[in-house]
């Protein structure tokens, strides 16, 4: 269930040009998130909240981690925020990965681009913990963007790649697919464009794709960020539906 | 003892606070924050004759102090807003207000005439002024005579009061008002969002897809308030007031302008507990500048 919360930032980090890393003080939220969830933040003087995924989770220590990248005032506000200070937040939000079914026999692709990175860490912590075999690819625009490589590593194989080659290897996610093991399934979250590759790429493959789109109340009344899906529906909300629907179910 | 009640056409309020129509849904998403029965009513997202799909995305923009949006009347058709939201809404103990949109004078006598058997309705908000949708909506909502003939039309057809949903995008608010009065409208509730737009630097265009879309939030508080205090001298039905407010205080502004009840709209998306706030504060409010009750508050500023 969502709830308004106060969570304490607990520390701020700038680990990759423009990223921010922060990690924050809940024990509700910590207790109830799952992976693909997001945080629908409040940012001082900004009439909208920002949503924002769950990058990791520590339970025994109350905390949740949230990355974001700056691009407005927004999130300017947010990355200002000093450790010991309260931040408003509506959460644990959305819908997370189904995982449940996954078992140690299976293998899955974790496939991210840019800020939509963040919420595959938290899906590899888990799925690893379930004895599941887990591989990544992670794309960024180029090195100074690049994070959580070293983290990923640890949960799998990882490949890096960025659009101008400054780091790994050069060009987009999907350039890298001869180079993957077998895998039964991928998770994918990053900019629409790359969610389409990734998707006419794997046309046979289970996936599940994680979207990010411009929210007003972020608890489904507003109909501000919806999706075409292929059922008689004919559309979903991101915010309570998804933000994480199988690649089958909705229209790139 | 503050009184909050406000008796209104079909509509006897226990306090004078609602949420507006397309900030609240259908009230489910709002019912796991808080029982919606604290509410003095609720006023459904709008429903027209079929489902209508809405916009292109991005349907939202932040603006200073404000929000645009351009959502396009998503909603899934009226007979189905009868067989699901509104039993769902029947069982909280407060009136139920739906707002009804169409593309044509048709489509708003249908809508109508099928809320009349409705399990429980209470009032319509006619909704003549959005600005986000390509047919109808707002062409009624600027025209006088196409204001008054869907009126008309819509009091004919319906068994409930008929509160009428103004635009601010217009050059006389006040004609636009008497004109629907003398159609036969039994209140009018004002103001819908105002048209602007805002631009993308990086990509030069404009970040929502509608292009366009309706201005709310505090940015609008103002131009309600000059347009009530206006519009109330000039006619005799009540006003629901709406646009931009987030405290008990702007909810004593709006009456003291001529309003008899209100609407909180985007401050929802801020804040999903500030129906219930505003509502527990506002005796507070009223004691401090020495009233004990709505009724004393409404219209003080033309005394």
């Amino acid at each position: 269930m969502i709830k308004q919360e106060a969570m304490e930032v607990i520390s701020s980090t700038r680990i990759a040009k423009d990223t921010i890393e922060m990690v924050l003080n809940n024990s509700y939220i910590s207790n109830k998130a799952v992976p693909g969830q997001f945080l629908h933040i409040s940012v001082v003087g900004h009439t909208l909240r920002r949503p924002i995924s769950i990058a990791a989770v520590n339970q025994a220590e109350n905390t949740v981690t949230i990355l974001f990248k700056i691009i407005g005032s927004g999130t300017e506000a947010l990355a200002n925020h000093q450790v010991g200070s309260s931040i408003n937040v509506l959460g644990p939000s959305g819908n997370g990965f189904s995982i449940d079914e996954l078992t140690k026999e299976d293998s899955v692709l974790l496939i991210g681009g840019g800020i939509g990175v963040p919420p595959l860490y938290y899906l590899g912590t888990v799925l690893k913990e379930q004895g599941v075999n887990v591989q990544a690819v992670l794309g960024f625009q180029s090195k100074e963007y690049v994070f959580y490589e070293e983290d990923f590593i640890a949960l799998g194989d990882t490949l890096v790649v960025t659009n101008d080659g400054s780091y790994g290897h050069e060009g987009y996610v999907t350039d890298l697919v001869d180079e993957l093991d077998e895998f039964d399934s991928y998770y994918s979250c990053g900019p629409a464009p790359m969610l389409q590759a990734v998707t006419k790429t794997f046309p046979n493959k289970k996936g599940f794709i994680s979207f990010e789109e411009r929210m007003g109340c972020g608890v489904g009344a507003c109909f501000a960020c919806v999706i075409e899906t292929k059922d008689e529906a004919g559309y979903k909300k991101i915010c309570q539906d998804g933000p994480v629907f199988a690649a089958s179910e909705v229209s790139l | 003892m503050i009184d909050l009640s406000v008796s209104l056409p079909g509509l006897n309020l226990k306090n004078p606070i609602m949420p507006a129509s397309g900030c609240f849904g259908f009230g489910r998403e709002y019912s796991q924050f808080y029982d919606l029965s604290t509410l003095g009513a609720v006023i459904m997202k709008a429903a027209t004759g079929e489902e209508r799909l809405g916009n292109p995305t991005p349907r939202v923009a932040e603006t200073s102090s404000g929000m645009l949006n351009a959502i396009g009347l998503q909603n899934p058709g009226v007979r189905k807003i009868m067989e699901t939201e509104i039993p769902f809404l029947a069982d909280f103990n407060i009136p139920i207000i739906a707002n009804v949109a169409g593309s044509t004078i048709d489509e708003y006598e249908y809508v109508a005439t099928e809320l009349n058997k409705a399990e429980r309705l209470d009032a319509i908000e006619l909704n003549i002024s959005c600005p986000n949708v390509r047919e109808g909506g707002i062409q009624f909502g600027i025209d006088p005579s196409m204001a008054a003939t869907v009126t008309e039309t819509v009091k004919k057809a319906s068994n409930v009061p008929v509160y009428v949903k103004l635009s601010p995008n217009v050059t006389s608010i006040v004609d636009m008002a008497k004109g629907i009065e003398q159609a036969g409208a039994d209140g009018l509730t004002m103001i819908n969002t105002l048209t602007g737009m805002r631009l993308d630097l990086a990509n030069k265009k404009p970040i929502i897809a509608n292009k366009t879309g309706g201005l709310s939030g505090p940015a609008i508080k103002p131009i309600a308030i000059r347009m009530i205090y206006e519009v109330s001298q000039h006619v005799s039905i009540p006003i629901i007031g709406m646009g931009g407010i987030e405290r008990a205080e702007d909810v004593l502004e709006y009456l003291l302008a001529g309003a008899s009840a209100v609407a909180v709209g985007t401050a929802n998306f801020q804040n999903p507990l500030i129906c219930p706030e505003i509502i527990a504060d506002l005796p507070r409010v009223l004691e401090r500048y020495g009233y004990s009750s709505i009724n004393e508050v409404i219209g003080g500023a033309h005394e």
